[in-house]
């Protein structure tokens, strides 16, 4: 199936409680066949169009606040909507599910896939000193796999988490394999779940209040350093990225969501000219594989970083490795993807023949 | 075993379709499968086309730049793809419409009439079956015809299975233009 329908099978599957969506491409898929598979009519699931962007985040903001899985999907455009949303979501300390399937930016742009909101989605898009943990699917199965992941580590840190996919994952048929389908949280897992939940008082608990809102400089800066070590701790744990030939190889391609897969076959490409090329595949972009890119790159000649942008995930390598080896970028931009013949290209005039 | 395929014509044509019911009938013979579509906003009239990938490991790049098999239903698509044909591969085309005619040496090149074969069965809209049947006898990995009915059956719509029959015969129709 395709990455846009595997989200939606996938959300019904983990117990998610509800959808809130606006449709734009090239994503619209999920929203459709969450209206086909009529979730509402099985386990409960609410799947509503909202009447914008703007609404269907502060929709997953209210649900998010009663302690339910809440999730909405949108693409570079709608995103940029929502940003204002996700910052209350994360200031709030939250567990929410965004899906942002790139288009070609900026503005308007294209419908074709991209990778250019890579800043947005790992250095904050809303105001305020927040993270997002940002997950990269490079296939359909992770796809599936990453909306549980996804809901999984927003719930375990009350953090808002984002699935960062680019046009191409979304749009791609690829072979499956569907979770077990899991009931939906009862009230009382809810509650125990989540203690801090504005679900309405029952049992003579103490008021529960969610707010973004906090006028006392002193007790913002309290706040904020709450939520730094949260950040410390997620980094801490969280790391997650895949190798791919990476021992014994003169070069590094670092690359993530699809554009990962494009480079192997680049890297497969290289081998048969006898260029040896290891890849690394940054799985969360934030937090970003800091430290294996450092370690990655010890003993190579150089470092090319292959993106559907002008360069922004270029300058954590950049940081990762501190100016030890040369560190360049490729990507297309607008909605044009590179062929992996193009990448052994770039990766010669840029690193090899410099 | 790999083929790595891309099928190029205008929408409207079947283009995407035609990739995705190879897609399913590969699945369907436990292969591992890519379906990467690239088309403008419009549904009918623009360009369209689908790469397909079928192996039998891990799939790494969805997009290429070369080709085992391409399959061209219009003129901008020939001219687009006939050097994405990687050497001894091969070329399929409906000649309907095409002037300037291909003209490499060191690839296998099939001209068919796939429109005028698809008046004979009386459906003009099994036209992307017939090519599809052409495609099928030209690939090197043989796909049993009882996985393609079963992929014909996983992406058509129920309320369509009725055609299944006409489909099959369509797709025996395209294998004898070869």
């Amino acid at each position: 199936m395709k990455g846009n329908e595997a989200i939606a099978h996938a959300a019904i599957r983990y117990g998610c409680d509800g959808y809130f969506g606006y449709p734009i491409t090239p994503q619209s898929e999920v929203l459709e066949t969450l209206e086909e598979l009529m979730p509402w009519e099985t386990t409960g699931m609410v799947v509503l169009q909202a009447e914008s962007e703007v609404a269907a985040i502060n929709m997953v903001y209210g649900g998010a606040a009663t302690g339910k899985a809440v999730m909405t999907s949108s693409s570079s455009p709608g995103v940029s909507l929502k940003q204002e949303g996700i910052s209350y979501i994360a200031a709030a300390s939250l567990p929410a599910l965004i899906l942002n399937v790139m288009r070609g930016g900026p503005g308007l742009g294209t419908i074709q896939p991209s990778q250019a909101d890579y800043f947005q989605a790992t250095k904050g898009g809303g105001h305020g000193d927040y993270h997002l943990i940002v997950l990269a699917p490079s296939t359909v199965q992770e796809m599936v796999d990453f909306v549980g992941l996804g809901f999984d580590l927003a719930f375990k840190y009350t953090n808002p988490c984002m699935i960062l996919a680019d046009g191409i994952v979304g749009q791609m048929m690829e072979k499956v394999v569907l979770p077990e389908q899991r009931p939906r949280r009862t009230e009382e897992e809810i509650r125990k779940q989540c203690p801090w939940a504005a679900d309405g008082r029952k049992d003579g608990r103490k008021r529960n209040v969610i707010t973004s809102l906090e006028l006392e400089s002193s007790k913002m800066e309290v706040i904020n350093h709450q939520l730094q070590a949260r950040y410390r701790e997620i980094e801490k744990n969280e790391t997650r990225w895949e190798e791919i030939g990476v021992e014994g190889a003169d070069y590094l391609i670092v690359a993530f969501g699809t554009i990962a897969r494009i480079s192997d076959k680049a890297r497969e490409l290289a081998e048969e000219e006898g260029i040896k090329v290891g890849i690394i595949r940054p799985i969360t972009l934030w937090p970003f594989p800091t430290e294996a890119v450092r370690k990655a790159a010890e003993g190579k000649k150089g470092i090319l970083v292959v993106e559907l942008n002008a360069g922004q995930m270029i300058e954590d390598v950049r940081l990762s490795v501190h100016d030890a080896l040369p560190v360049e970028h490729f990507g297309r931009l607008g909605g044009i993807i590179p062929s992996p013949e193009e990448v052994v290209e770039a990766l010669k005039e840029k690193i090899i023949n410099k | 075993m790999k083929e790595e395929i891309i099928i190029a014509g205008f929408g409207g044509q079947g283009v995407l379709s035609m990739g995705k019911i190879l897609a399913y009938s590969g699945l369907m013979d436990d292969k591992e499968v890519t379906w990467m579509p690239s088309y403008g906003p419009e549904q009918r009239g623009g360009t369209a086309n689908v790469t397909v990938i079928l192996a039998d490991s891990k799939i790494s790049s969805p997009v290429l730049d070369k080709y085992d098999i391409v399959v061209a239903l219009n003129q901008q698509s020939l001219d687009k793809f006939t050097s994405k044909v990687k050497p001894g591969g091969t070329l399929i085309y409906d000649t309907n419409g095409i002037h300037n005619h291909p003209k490499r040496e060191d690839i296998k090149i099939y001209p068919i009439d796939a429109m005028e074969a698809t008046l004979e069965l009386g459906n003009s809209k099994a036209y992307n079956m017939v090519v599809m049947g052409a495609l099928l006898q030209a690939m090197d990995y043989k796909l049993p015809m009882e996985n393609v009915v079963k992929g014909l059956k996983k992406s058509l719509p129920e309320r369509h299975h009725k055609l299944i029959p006409l489909n099959e015969k369509a797709i025996e129709k395209g294998a004898s233009l070869l």
